[in-house]
């Protein structure tokens, strides 16, 4: 039998929506990349935007894809908006990460410590497993908890300004919330996404200036 | 080519080291080969080509996020070296290797097989053009026999 312990101090209470309808406001050219779930409803309710990248399978990828597109857009801010279960199916993605050492990428644990989308099943981190430590020991730049929706702010300067490699575990309440679905159309995100970021339609051309 | 993703293998090793060497390409080191698919449909998304080098066991560990591929419609160059081919020495490397063509086949991977030296600057052109030109799935399998078997002795 699984032994899950109960941190007193680390009670889950920050409404997921409200945290993350705050932590997207005025975001400029802010790539955001959600993981499969909660946390692609999350982002979609926060404001449909064409620099969203919606995960619609590939769970334990988030992660990585927040890595590829830093790396190919070096000038841009590039955050990782995602849930503990999709953090701990790529947590080799941390080490990845570390190595590469990307200033421009910040990724956001939104952590209740259960699988929502499948039955509030119990994850890794209700037993104490530690994401904020794992990316600290892999080298990442900044790595904090934050347990108040006030935070929200403070962490949405990271976003924007902040030196990466970044990890922020957002202790999230287990509440179930409506689920807001964006367009499942890959190719309809993948289209609007590069007309957003002005690319070319072949990989490598020349990118234009920007405005 | 400007974001290579790479699980080491004896095979690729020149290959790695010519990536490493090259300032115009981020080379990563990747734990696991499916965070490579990741990373180079991440770098697409962003408009940049990516490959990724792995071995054919590696090949197995993807199986779930070559959806993510179909899913965006961006382009993916896998280049795989094959073990468990004739000469292999390791009989662990039999079961993966007999099914990497199978598997890639039903992630939906057009796979071109280089099996002498000759071949390859042919076929991997046509497999870039290939998954450049038509945003799609292209795997460049090396043959064992093009490598040699693994030395399991130093002489």
């Amino acid at each position: 039998m699984t032994r899950f312990v109960t941190d007193p101090n680390d009670a889950p209470r920050i409404d997921r929506r409200d945290f993350v309808r705050a932590l997207l406001e005025d975001r400029g050219g802010l790539i955001v990349v959600s993981g499969l779930g909660s946390s692609t409803y999350d982002v979609a309710a926060a404001g449909d935007h064409p620099l969203n990248v919606y995960q619609w399978g590939g769970m334990g990828g988030t992660l990585m894809i927040g890595l590829g597109l830093a790396l190919a857009q070096p000038q841009r801010r590039v955050a990782v908006v995602t849930g503990d279960g999709d953090a701990l199916m790529g947590l080799g993605s941390l080490a990845t990460i570390g190595v590469q050492q990307p200033e421009n990428l910040s990724i956001v644990v939104l952590d209740n410590g259960v699988y929502g989308e499948t039955g509030m099943q119990l994850s890794h981190t209700s037993a104490g497993v530690d994401l904020v430590g794992v990316s600290a020991a892999c080298r990442f730049a900044q790595s904090s908890t934050v347990t108040r929706l006030s935070d929200a702010t403070m962490v949405r300067v990271l976003l924007h300004e902040g030196r990466g490699p970044i990890l922020v575990r957002v202790r999230i309440a287990t509440t179930d919330v409506s689920r807001v679905l964006p367009t499942r159309d890959g190719h309809e995100l993948r289209q609007r996404f590069a007309t957003a970021l002005r690319l070319p339609s072949r990989p490598n051309d020349p990118i234009p200036p920007r405005d | 080519m400007r974001i290579v993703g790479y699980v080491p293998d004896a095979g690729l090793q020149r290959l790695i080291e010519r990536c490493i060497a090259d300032p115009d390409i981020h080379d990563v080191v990747l734990t696991t080969e499916e965070e490579g698919i990741a990373l180079i449909v991440g770098a697409a998304l962003g408009g940049q080509r990516g490959a990724l080098l792995m071995q054919s066991s590696g090949v197995g560990n993807c199986v779930n996020m070559f959806s993510l591929v179909r899913g965006f419609g961006v382009p993916c160059l896998v280049v795989v070296t094959m073990r468990g081919e004739a000469g292999e020495f390791n009989p662990w490397q039999v079961p993966m290797g007999s099914i990497t063509n199978d598997v890639l086949g039903l992630t939906g991977c057009r796979t071109y097989r280089v099996e002498t030296a000759a071949d390859v600057d042919r076929l991997v052109g046509a497999g870039c053009d290939h998954a450049f030109d038509n945003r799609a799935a292209v795997a460049i399998v090396l043959a064992q026999q093009l490598i040699g078997p693994k030395q399991w002795t130093r002489e």
